[in-house]
């Protein structure tokens, strides 16, 4: 082996070649390989794996539908209907396209409550927490305005509605929505600009995505328990154990996503959609995607323009900052009897603001969204920060290969989170 | 609030969003909200997971676009040769793309010039332009139907209520100059005259007796093939996906239940 040259274990003497000057065989048999990774995940943690391949099958279709789309207001439509006839398996790219953004959000929701209920926002994965956050706000982004797209109704309305969000800015706001437009009112400037950041910013997810999982790598995963591995007994190679566990959630994920493209492909979209924009005829109701609704409801629970668009962009922001808002050191709600159950309640206040966002912002569903948007904020800025110093955890498992704890019974009073001294 | 009107129906957009929350894919029954009015089901052959069209069906509905709905309505995403797909032969297509002038060139001299239609034209829509087809029709624009069983709450089944739907309006309901009283229509006053009178409207060619009822399925059979052409094919091709799937995401569980022998 010359000097300068990484040292292959491969005996591939092609493999072997490359390797020893570019060691990226090493690299993929040492993260995805040999990486040792707790031997106790359970189905919830396939969701990572299951984002990553949403978003290349994103980036795939959507490469091919760009070659046969146009981004002008009087071609688009039409544009999108060809695809749908006269591209030969057009119709398939687009609806896996359309729904698969739909299973993006619904994966990445579970992905992200998965780290609420197992606590791996905490300590040391404080970073890779915040670089998934990023992740999200790059999603809900880019997937606006890939519904602005194919120029239907709720294409342009929404579009003027999320736009105009930003006018509640004092003084400088009217001059950001007018920057955004291109112009005076959402037109063919904002649909170009839109198609243009709408093919830039997947491969800037892909860009954070890395150090995702970079970050990832470095301290290694999360699991059910919230312990940290102590020892090889407690971890497994990724390979072979945990390819073939993703891969059974990637069939099943494949199910649920061919039943939504080949049988319902339009259930979770709008008709409206299929009406080409027209800016002189406002739809009677202006409703955004259903992954957007919970964020709609805050929006519309504050009486106050800018309080709401603060509030609505605080509800994402404040998850930067939960491993601090968080005290308790005990990861997994497993072990956390009182906070378990605050989680649940936020999560069904999550689910009220999702179905409050359809609903008219009348009557009971005000009152109902008010009552989820307080509890939503009070879970972070006040349940979380006082639970971690009042509530007792469940006494810890001493190890994830002996997680089992016969006989261990609670703790005396007094107990702090320290594993469980050996008997 | 912004300036914007901010109403919005719940029934399906809120029953949506909580099946996406629970989870639940099946298709659920929509919800009627406050006000709205159950539509029927009309039993389409195309309904279901195996459901096709009835070519027949589709074959006489498009008879009755072309001698009722296409004095107003355009379908301006088909062409001629798209009837091809109904069963209709390629004489019969040229013959019916024939029937109408087109307005073709610039030819040498720069002149635009007619020529008879070409399978390879679009439908010829009624009106050369919006202004010109709401001058026509007190003020009313009549949408183009190329993707209308898409583009409606309720789909094909909402369309065939409403072309079946038309009645004198209740007693306390007065109707605005130039409307009609239509219980699935929103706000039950349609600008659109009822376009389906009765038998002689339409003589169909294999004996079908022309009802209201019967002209209404049958062109609502050929919209839905009209907005989605792919249907079938959509389908036939899900059936297996879900079939190839269900075998391999078998044989993924007992690669995984091996693998995973030694360690449970």
């Amino acid at each position: 082996m010359a000097a300068g040259q990484h040292k292959s274990d491969f005996t591939n003497p092609v493999v072997r070649w490359i390797d020893a000057r570019l060691p990226v065989f090493t690299m993929m048999e040492k993260e995805y390989g040999t990486f040792p990774t707790p031997r106790n995940f359970n189905y919830f943690w396939n969701f990572g794996a299951l984002a990553m391949v949403n978003l290349l099958i994103m980036i795939a279709t959507g490469i091919f539908l760009a070659m046969q789309y146009t981004p002008h207001v009087s071609m688009a439509f039409d544009s999108v209907e060809r695809i749908m006839r006269d591209v030969n398996y057009g119709w398939l790219l687009r609806y896996v396209h359309a729904n698969g953004a739909s299973m993006f959000f619904i994966v990445v929701y579970i992905h992200i409550w998965r780290g609420f209920y197992y606590g791996s926002y905490k300590a040391p994965r404080e970073l890779l927490w915040m670089i998934g956050v990023v992740i999200f706000l790059l999603m809900m982004a880019t997937a606006f305005m890939g519904y602005v797209l194919p120029w239907g109704q709720m294409s342009f309305w929404g579009a003027t509605v999320i736009t105009n969000l930003f006018s509640a800015f004092p003084v400088i706001g009217e001059g950001i929505v007018t920057w955004l437009w291109g112009g005076f009112s959402v037109g063919n400037p904002t649909l170009n600009r839109f198609f243009s950041l709408h093919y830039l910013l997947p491969f800037v997810i892909f860009g954070v995505v890395f150090l995702h999982v970079a970050a990832l790598h470095v301290t290694g995963s999360n699991n059910p328990l919230g312990i940290d591995p102590k020892g090889p007994q407690d971890t497994v190679p990724f390979h072979p154990y945990y390819t073939v566990k993703d891969s059974v959630g990637l069939v099943v994920y494949f199910i649920v996503f061919s039943i939504l493209v080949f049988f319902f492909p339009n259930y979770l979209g709008h008709p409206d959609n299929y009406i080409p924009a027209n800016p002189l005829v406002t739809p009677p109701h202006i409703v955004p995607e259903w992954y957007f609704l919970p964020f709609y409801a805050i929006l519309r629970a504050v009486p106050d323009k800018l309080g709401g668009v603060l509030m609505m962009f605080g509800s994402i922001l404040i998850w930067f900052v939960v491993p601090w808002l968080d005290t308790s050191p005990v990861r997994s709600m497993r072990f956390r009897p009182i906070a378990k159950w605050f989680l649940f309640l936020w999560t069904i206040a999550f689910l009220v603001l999702m179905y409050c966002g359809a609903k008219p912002p009348e009557g009971i569903y005000v009152v109902l969204a008010r009552a989820a948007t307080i509890y939503y904020f009070a879970y972070f800025l006040v349940i979380l920060p006082l639970l971690g110093r009042l509530e007792r955890p469940l006494p810890l498992p001493e190890s994830i290969a002996r997680p089992v704890l016969r006989g261990g019974g609670p703790l005396p009073a007094g107990a702090t989170s320290k594993p469980m001294e050996k008997a | 609030m912004f300036g914007l009107r901010f109403s919005l129906r719940g029934g399906r957009s809120a029953l949506r969003a909580l099946a996406i929350a629970g989870g639940l894919l099946a298709a659920a029954p929509a919800l009627a909200a406050e006000g709205e009015i159950e539509i029927p089901n009309a039993n389409f052959s195309f309904e279901g997971l195996f459901g096709t069209f009835d070519r027949a069906a589709a074959q006489r509905g498009f008879q009755v676009y072309k001698e009722v709905c296409s004095a107003c309505h355009s379908m301006q995403q088909l062409y001629y040769r798209n009837l091809r797909e109904l069963g209709l032969s390629e004489a019969q297509v040229r013959a019916i793309a024939a029937t109408v002038e087109v307005q073709d060139g610039p030819n040498d001299e720069g002149q635009m010039y007619d020529r008879p239609g070409r399978p390879s034209d679009r439908f010829r829509s009624p009106f050369p332009n919006e202004q010109a087809a709401r001058a026509a029709n007190n003020g009313a624009l009549p949408p183009d139907l190329s993707v209308i069983t898409k583009a409606r709450e309720g789909g094909a089944d909402y369309i065939y209520a409403l072309l079946t739907g038309y009645s004198d309006p209740p007693a306390g309901v007065t109707l605005m100059e130039g409307m009609h009283y239509n219980k699935y229509f929103p706000g039950h006053q349609i600008a659109m005259p009822p376009p389906l009178t009765g038998e002689g409207q339409v003589e169909y060619h294999d004996g079908t007796k022309a009802t209201v009822e019967q002209m209404a399925h049958d062109v609502v059979t050929f919209l839905a093939w009209a907005a989605e052409p792919e249907m079938e094919q959509r389908k036939a091709l899900g059936v297996r996906m879900v079939i190839f799937l269900t075998i391999l995401g078998g044989l993924a569980y007992a690669v995984k239940r091996k693998v995973w022998a030694d360690v449970h």
